[in-house]
């Protein structure tokens, strides 16, 4: 059924007539006009910078519109080393956001921690607090590989469906779209993870490492 | 600009412009032979403002300030005794004996200024100052009423290694969050176990 419908549109369409549907459409509408926060940590902010600016032009996949207001924009890109007295910050920021939002963890820092891990005041990803789409490492990444993570994040957006029981997080009213933003506690952060987006998958359970 | 005069000449001029300082040179052994003074508690306040308003050394800008910890030893060495032994044969007879004698020296926590001289351009005379131990008495003179650039750096070794500067004008934490009651930059530091959780993917 699906298919014959494909070739169908394949078919009108080598005959000058164009057609879509709704989730198609609005899925290139989302995934061509993503709005970035402004919003950068370290050295990997730098690159950020360096991918918006003329060589290597983000304005081409529709996202040269960096916000400086959580509330206008789809996609934080967590470029450098989040620090603890910064992640509540970060995750606060997240939650101001509007559905549907999306999260790049640039540079080996924002994934685990990176050449600071074993700083006294380094959380080691941001993905124990925030669910990251695109994780992109490198140290710092390259304006290739931020751009290549954005088309990657585009992809996802436009393979995402608007009905069904796949469907994404801000069509779902039972998925959350704001996480606990972690307390400074007396010796770190706690909780030091949010459980329900820090998950191991099966057969990896999450484990202390000596 | 004008030549620094060895650190020698440096503590005797100290000694003798206030009565009672103790000053100690700790040398430095390296290339550079930048050595230090240490200076006392009491006097380091004076020894400071000295320093500062000498018309021939006019350190009038301290460029560094930084904590170091210094953790506990133990010495142990080989002493030959002459003790009373049981022999074999049940009598006791005065021998030789080898023993370990293990002195422990009590650590404690440095805070070190490195001054320069912006009128006379000259430097760096380095001050050391050491509190009494690592636990209860960690209290050193603040020198940030002399150096006004002291302030801030005196406030990270307060918040990573946790020396009490007494006569700072506002001794709060700068790096860590007021909450936090760890020193993290000390050598018996432990970081909370929850940070070395990982999935396998992770390592």
């Amino acid at each position: 059924m699906e298919k014959d419908l494909k070739d169908l549109k394949i078919e009108l369409s080598k005959n000058g007539i164009f057609t879509t549907t709704l989730e198609e459409l609005y899925n290139w509408g989302r995934k061509n006009s993503v709005w970035p926060l402004t919003f950068g940590l370290a050295c990997c902010a730098i690159e950020m910078i360096a991918t918006t600016m003329a060589r290597y032009d983000l304005a081409r996949f529709g996202a040269e519109v960096f916000r400086p207001s959580p509330r206008q924009a789809d996609l934080i890109i967590v470029s450098g080393t989040v620090t603890k007295k910064m992640a509540p910050q970060v995750v606060r920021l997240y939650n101001q956001m509007p559905e549907p939002k999306y999260v790049i963890a640039m540079g080996a820092c924002a994934i685990s921690g990176g050449p600071f891990r074993d700083g006294y005041n380094v959380l080691k990803g941001i993905d124990r607090y925030i669910p990251v789409d695109v994780h992109i490492p490198g140290c710092p990444p390259r304006p290739e590989a931020l751009i290549h993570a954005f088309m990657t994040l585009q992809k996802k957006i436009d393979e995402q469906s608007l009905t069904g029981s796949e469907r994404p997080r801000h069509l779902r009213a039972d998925q959350p779209s704001e996480f606990p933003v972690p307390a400074f506690g007396e010796h770190g952060l706690e909780p030091a993870q949010n459980r329900d987006v820090f998950v191991a998958e099966e057969g990896n359970p999450l484990k202390v490492i000596q | 600009m004008t030549a620094l005069p060895p650190v020698e000449d440096i503590k005797a001029q100290i000694e003798a412009g206030i009565p009672g300082a103790v000053v100690t040179v700790v040398p430095n052994g390296s290339p550079s032979g930048q050595h230090s003074l240490l200076l006392d508690h009491e006097h380091a306040r004076a020894v400071a403002i000295f320093l500062r308003d000498h018309a021939e050394l006019r350190l009038d800008f301290c460029s560094l300030m930084t904590g170091v910890d210094w953790l506990d030893t133990e010495a142990s060495e080989k002493v030959k005794v002459k003790k009373m032994v049981a022999a074999a044969d049940g009598t006791e007879q005065e021998q030789e004996v080898e023993e370990v004698r293990k002195t422990k020296h009590p650590g404690y926590l440095e805070a070190v200024y490195h001054l320069f001289s912006m009128e006379k351009k000259h430097g760096p005379v380095i001050l050391r100052m050491r509190t009494a131990n690592r636990t209860d008495g960690t209290h050193l003179p603040s020198l940030t009423p002399v150096w006004r650039s002291a302030e801030f750096q005196e406030r990270e070794a307060f918040d990573l290694y946790g020396i009490l500067f007494d006569g700072h004008p506002d001794l709060r934490r700068i790096l860590m969050w007021d909450g936090f009651v760890d020193f993290p930059m000390r050598r018996d530091y432990v970081p909370p176990a929850d940070d070395i959780l990982v999935t396998e993917a992770h390592r």
